[in-house]
């Protein structure tokens, strides 16, 4: 229930944040949320000895809606995402996940930054982040730079992130309009990660897919794009056989591991049946 | 005839039985200002924090305190050699076993406490417990029961390796603890080997916890210049604490004071007397200051008091019609490594006889064999009438299973067994007498309102569409009010109850009773008793329980001997005060107290209802001079209650679950429950106490265990993977009744509040195992989570879309 | 010198000072030098909610929030929900409806339901469920506790009308 001793820093601004990571290198830590980090603390499974607190960067909040593209300040809640008048509209997808992570409480405090660069697959965003090609914003001591969300999520808590970088911005291309969404998330009970959970974008062509996006939640050791999966989809027409084998060629990429949740068997088939889900759903939403 | 205008005002005035009145309790608590343990703080107090093993079997070699005891704000670290020149290094467990109160040179489950450091705040005393260096020699460690009793099994209590005798018989092992049997087995045997039908399953209740959100606590006051200890605790059995702290400690019993104030929630939680609680106490005498503990969730789930963990075999003889002609029950039970559970000394399975449940079973058998394991001690806890939930699981289940084999109709198979209504009061074959039921009453009303027709015929059609909808029925006869004195004890003390009823002069009372309250609305409930009796408002009398200097001697309260036992007790009470204040009246009013009768709040002459006074006219006579020749002032009475049977409520609930069979997901659809506890104090508390029940039961067939790997390590002990359900998770409860009243009891009531548990467990398990019956399955063990559910779909080949 | 922050903020509208380490949590401040002992610990992952406080506007499990970042924040807890010695629409329709029995959860329950009322005044049962999801109860079975809030939905609303 008690974490460690550790010192507190909260930087006024970005540069000083990044100074404060340099200085402390792998002792420090940075601090968004606070609802992934400080319960690893308080069980005294991470023991940083600096905390560099985000909460007073006021350039880390705010949603942008910039014509094609939304720009996400990292610092964004899981709530401010769910009560966004603009992500509903442009970007449904995010709402539909954030509403899905965790609880009340913990939604008025995680962000969507904490949540991506924490390296978690049990995290959600990840998988979402890929679904919608994504870019994340870092910067460091070596300035600005832009890293698409293919090429972020590396390994088990490790991502793109240098030890002196902050994740600042999410940048989401917006979906075209008609394009049908899904987040399929299966879970034990509010609050748990996911047992298994799909994240679709699909647009259609009267019945045959025009394109499609699918990504994994904790199937493997980062989220997980299922390609082959959507070059089974693209260009076919949607039927369940077409489902099915989108299902199938998911779960060939799934490496689950075994925890009270389920073992291997189970958390592959439920990410083929999440795949199917969200597909379906998608298919309801989408415009043909 | 109506009654009139005048006599409702007065009757509702009162606001006595039978009343949906709102709660006394509630105002602090909407407050926030509830007295928890956790609030208290004394002066100069300190707090312990306890270094427990990592190792669920192991050796300890050596304890280093240097590093911890350096630390600043550290007061004391405490272990097994410093409590052993007191004696208390092991304490009487109220099993009628021993257990380790610091773990004495090895541990014998994981967590099990070896130190406790003692320092000025919370956060100085979870450094320095970090700081304690223990030296382990790990040791193969039992996990499985079933590996207990093998000759070449490692001992897990070698303190008491050569008794062959603990407190509940013969041992035939080291690791054996008791071996308990009812009824007769030849008799059994003779009908089963000649049976038409015959059915056997394994059963499995898993091991699970209470969890209440209130984890376990104490502040320990030891008073150097008195010899006065004082321990304000979350203790559901504040008398037996007591005088069990006497026998430990040797301080007379008349010096301790054992104060519960409010619990946030007990569910047999609260009843053992843990470590924590005794090495505080020692802490205190040790240091003269109070020491505070206060156990973490991760400690509360993985060492406290948890429930089941019954490995059953369940058999029924019957004819080809499916009526029962003989049980055989048996179960494995899995202690832990001591037998720490509420035990009477003649029922150390508690009250699992009870497993002839609603039916008349001509003949029935059951045995219990219990051993230790590395493994935290425990087994009778949450809402379970003393093992009652896992007998009540058995025969609902097997009964279903019957049902299955004999191709009868589930409800028509329990009509065909069930005790008649004139069959009361009914002695089972296993020695209990069922007051009274009326379970085809029940269970006819509760079909109708499902339209249970209409539900079969629905199964059939998404049957034949591949769907699995399981329709769960449980008629359930549960035991509770422990109890008479010549069958229950704990330590050779009774569980009789008490109730002491001081009436003032103005009219008011106050009335302290042995029980203790955890949520269950005990000072709205009694005050309505009391009321009902007395004719003084419930508003009027204020109801104390948990303070042991004042509150007369009582077994506490379990999870539901309260109205069977401590309600009979305030009722009687109550009937010497109305004994007496008739006799003052007599003398007031001039006539004999053949001419008076009582009415709602007053004693009217008969024939002259004119001439009346009432109780709160009498209350101040009561405290004069103005008194019949010889009579004592005062308006008080105490009554000792030895319950002369247990109460036994029933019930008839029916679940409809739908399964997905891609994912395993069960979604209960709808869950009617109709209770029957007797007369009913106050239906809103009744209705509040099944839908708590029903969403513990719902917990436990879904989602709770408590899981270990082969070395006795933890894999799930936090609420991460402990399954309690929130608001969105748990279903919708309707909730209906009928009422039969006890005839042994005064007020013919007969608690209610673990029913719903009881019931609903074998509710949710039999509409889950009801939705895969057309393919065979006649049974799943619990819990029913979708990846178990699934596995069971894919043994069936059906856990695949049909294109797949 | 022992690592320690001064930190101001707003408890249920009047100005506190603590003194406190980096690492003491929102809870024990609380509990332990502000004598607010309303709000309860449960659990130690941040599952059940019972420590349940508003902070600046926002429903938040003061066990996962370390006092340091409350500099200027405003803090509601239960002991503020009634105001001017009149019980709040919620406290009233947890009592009308036996929306509790161990009272332990229930600052956490009420305070959380607060904020509910505030951002979606009118909320349906299902609203309810999913809304109030980060707080456990182990007596109730939430179903009183559901009525209660939307007891004081409606109270709250025909207030206002």
């Amino acid at each position: 229930m008690i974490p460690r001793q550790f010192e507190y820093h909260a930087p006024q601004t970005l540069p000083e944040a990044i100074a404060l990571l340099q200085k402390y290198g792998d002792t420090a830590k940075l601090l968004a949320g606070g609802h992934s980090l400080l319960p690893m603390m308080k069980i005294r499974f991470a023991e940083p000895e600096h905390l560099v607190d985000l909460g007073k960067l006021a350039e880390l909040r705010g949603i942008r809606d910039e014509g094609n593209e939304l720009r996400i300040g990292a610092m964004t809640t899981e709530n401010d995402l769910i009560w966004s008048a603009l992500v509903q509209e442009k970007c449904p997808l995010l709402v539909e996940a954030a509403r899905l992570i965790a609880d009340p409480q913990v939604r008025y405090k995680g962000t969507i930054g904490g949540d991506i660069s924490h390296g978690d697959p049990g995290n959600d965003h990840p998988a979402i982040m890929l679904a919608l090609g994504a870019s994340l914003v870092l910067q460091g001591s070596g300035g600005e730079r832009v890293v698409a969300a293919d090429d972020f999520f590396i390994d088990l808590f490790t991502t793109a992130l240098e030890p002196d970088e902050v994740l600042t911005e999410i940048r989401v291309p917006v979906p075209a309009a008609g394009t049908g969404w899904c987040y399929a998330k299966l879970k034990r009970k509010t609050g748990d990660f996911a047992t298994a959970a799909a994240a679709v974008l699909l647009r259609m062509k009267g019945d045959t897919v025009e394109d499609v996006s699918i990504a994994l939640t904790n199937a493997g050791a980062t989220a997980l794009k299922a390609r082959e999966a959507e070059d089974s989809l693209r260009g076919d027409k949607l039927n369940d056989a077409a489902i099915a084998e989108a299902a199938r060629q998911a779960m060939s990429i799934c490496d689950p591991v075994e925890d009270q949740r389920g073992n291997v068997e189970y958390k592959t088939a439920m990410s083929g049946e999440m795949t199917q889900r969200a597909l379906r759903t998608a298919h309801e939403r989408a415009a043909t | 005839m109506a009654a009139s205008p005048d006599l409702i005002e007065r009757e509702t005035a009162l606001q006595g039985l039978g009343v949906s009145r709102l709660r006394k309790e509630d105002a602090r608590f909407i407050r926030g200002m509830g007295t928890y343990i956790d609030d208290l703080k004394l002066p100069g107090m300190l707090f312990g924090a306890i270094v427990r093993s990592p190792y669920a079997h192991a050796r300890i070699k050596a304890i280093n305190k240097d590093k911890a005891l350096a630390m600043p704000g550290v007061t004391a670290v405490l272990t097994a050699d410093d409590l052993r020149p007191l004696g208390l290094h092991w304490m009487p467990t109220i099993g009628g076993d021993t257990q380790a109160v610091l773990a004495d040179e090895k541990a014998c489950f994981q967590m099990q406490e070896v130190a406790m450091v003692i320092a000025s705040d919370r956060y100085t005393a979870a450094d320095a417990a970090d700081m304690v260096e223990v030296d382990y020699e790990e040791l193969p460690a039992i996990v499985d029961p079933h590996k207990a009793m093998d000759a070449d099994a490692p001992i897990i209590r070698e303190d008491i390796a050569d008794k062959d005798e603990v407190s509940h018989g013969k041992r035939t092992h080291p690791n054996h603890i008791f071996t308990w049997e009812a009824g007769d087995k030849d008799a059994a045997d003779a009908v089963f080997n000649n049976a038409a039908v015959t059915v056997k399953e394994e059963i499995l209740n898993p091991r699970v916890h209470p969890c209440p959100i209130e984890t376990c606590g104490c502040v320990a006051s030891f008073d150097k210049v008195t010899g006065q200890l004082t321990v304000n605790v979350t203790s559901q059995v504040p008398h037996l604490f007591r005088t069990v702290v006497a026998m430990l400690s040797g301080i007379p019993e008349s010096k301790i004071r054992i104060i519960s104030s409010d619990i946030g929630g007990g569910f047999g939680n609260k009843v053992p007397i843990y470590p924590g609680y005794v090495i505080a106490i020692v802490a205190s005498i040790v240091t003269g200051v109070p020491i505070k503990w206060i156990e973490s969730r991760i400690e509360n789930i993985s060492t406290t008091g948890f429930a089941r963990d019954y490995h059953g075999i369940g058999e029924l003889a019957a004819d080809k019609d499916g009526r029962i002609k003989a049980l055989r029950f048996f179960a494995l039970a899995d202690h832990g490594a001591f037998n720490s559970h509420v035990s009477a000394t003649v029922l150390p399975a508690g009250l699992f006889s009870i497993c002839t449940g609603s039916y008349d079973i001509p003949a029935a058998y059951c045995r219990v064999d219990a051993v230790y394991t590395n493994k935290a001690p425990g087994g009778v806890a949450y809402r379970c009438s003393l093992r009652v939930t896992e007998a009540v699981y058995l025969i609902e289940r097997m009964i279903d299973v019957l049902a299955q084999k004999t191709g009868v109709d589930k409800a028509e198979i329990r009509r065909r067994n069930f005790i008649k209504e004139d069959m009361f009061p009914y002695t089972t074959s296993l020695g209990w007498t069922v007051d009274s039921g009326n379970y085809d009453a029940a269970l006819d009303k509760v079909l109708q309102a499902v339209d249970y027709e209409g539900l079969l015929k629905e199964q059939e059609e998404k049957r034949a569409n591949g769907e699995l909808m399981g329709i769960g029925i449980s008629t359930f006869t549960e035991i509770v009010g422990a109890g008479p004195t010549k069958v229950c004890d704990i330590l050779g003390i009774g569980l009789f109850d008490s109730c002491e009823i001081r009436v003032n002069p103005t009219g008011s009372a106050i009335a302290r009773l042995g029980t203790m309250s955890q949520g269950q609305g005990h000072a709205t409930t009694y005050a309505q008793i009391i009321a009902t009796e007395l004719g003084l408002p419930s508003d009027d009398i204020q109801i104390e329980e948990g303070d042991t200097d004042t509150a007369p001697y009582g077994a506490g309260t379990w999870g539901s001997r309260s109205t069977p036992v401590a309600g009979a007790a305030a009722a009687l009470a109550a009937r010497k005060i109305r004994a007496k204040a008739k006799t003052i009246a007599a003398h007031l009013m001039e006539v004999g107290e053949a001419d008076l009768e009582w009415e709602i709040d007053r004693f009217n002459v008969k024939g002259n209802p004119a001439q009346s006074k009432t109780m709160k006219e009498i209350a101040m006579v009561a405290h004069t001079g103005n008194l019949p020749d010889g009579m004592e002032q005062g308006l008080d009475a105490s009554e000792y209650y030895d319950p002369p049977n247990l109460t036994f409520p029933f019930g008839t609930y029916v679940c409809v679950v739908d399964i997905d069979r891609f994912t395993g997901e069960t979604k209960v659809r709808r869950f009617y429950a109709l209770d029957d506890c007797g007369t009913r104090i106050n239906p809103m508390i009744i209705e509040g106490q099944i839908h708590g029940g029903l969403t513990e039961a719902f917990a436990v067939a879904f989602g709770q265990q408590i899981p270990f790997d082969e070395n006795g390590n933890h894999l799930g002990n936090s609420l991460m993977d402990y399954f309690l359900p929130t608001s969105f998770e748990t279903p919708h409860w309707e909730t209906d009744e009928t009422v039969t009243p006890s005839p042994h009891h005064p007020i013919g009531a007969k608690g209610v509040a673990e029913s719903p548990h009881v019931g609903g467990i074998p509710c949710f398990s039999n509409a889950v195992v009801d939705a895969f019956a057309h393919l065979g399955v006649t049974h799943m063990d619990m819990p029913h989570t979708a990846f178990r559910v699934w596995q069971q779909c894919k043994a069936l080949g059906i856990e695949k879309r049909d294109d797949a | 010198m022992a690592n320690k922050h001064t930190v101001s903020f707003k408890l249920n509208g009047n100005a506190v000072d603590v003194v406190v380490e980096p690492r003491e949590l929102l809870i024990h401040t609380l509990r332990e030098r502000l004598a607010h002992t309303g709000p309860h610990i449960g659990c130690e992952t941040s599952h059940c909610g019972a420590c349940t406080v508003d902070l600046d506007g926002a429903s938040v499990k003061s066990c996962t929030v370390l006092t340091v970042q409350c500099q200027d924040a405003e803090v509601l807890t239960i002991e503020g929900i009634e105001q001017d010695g009149k019980l709040h629409a919620l406290q009233e329709g947890f009592t009308e409806m036996h929306g509790l029995q161990c009272g332990y959860c229930t600052p956490g329950m009420i305070t959380r339901a607060y904020r509910l009322l505030q951002e979606n005044p009118n909320p349906s049962e299902e609203d309810i469920r999913y809304w109030m999801a980060g707080n456990l109860c182990r007596c109730t079975g939430y179903q009183n506790i559901v009525k209660a809030v939307q007891h004081a939905a409606e109270k709250m609303s025909s207030a206002q009308a």
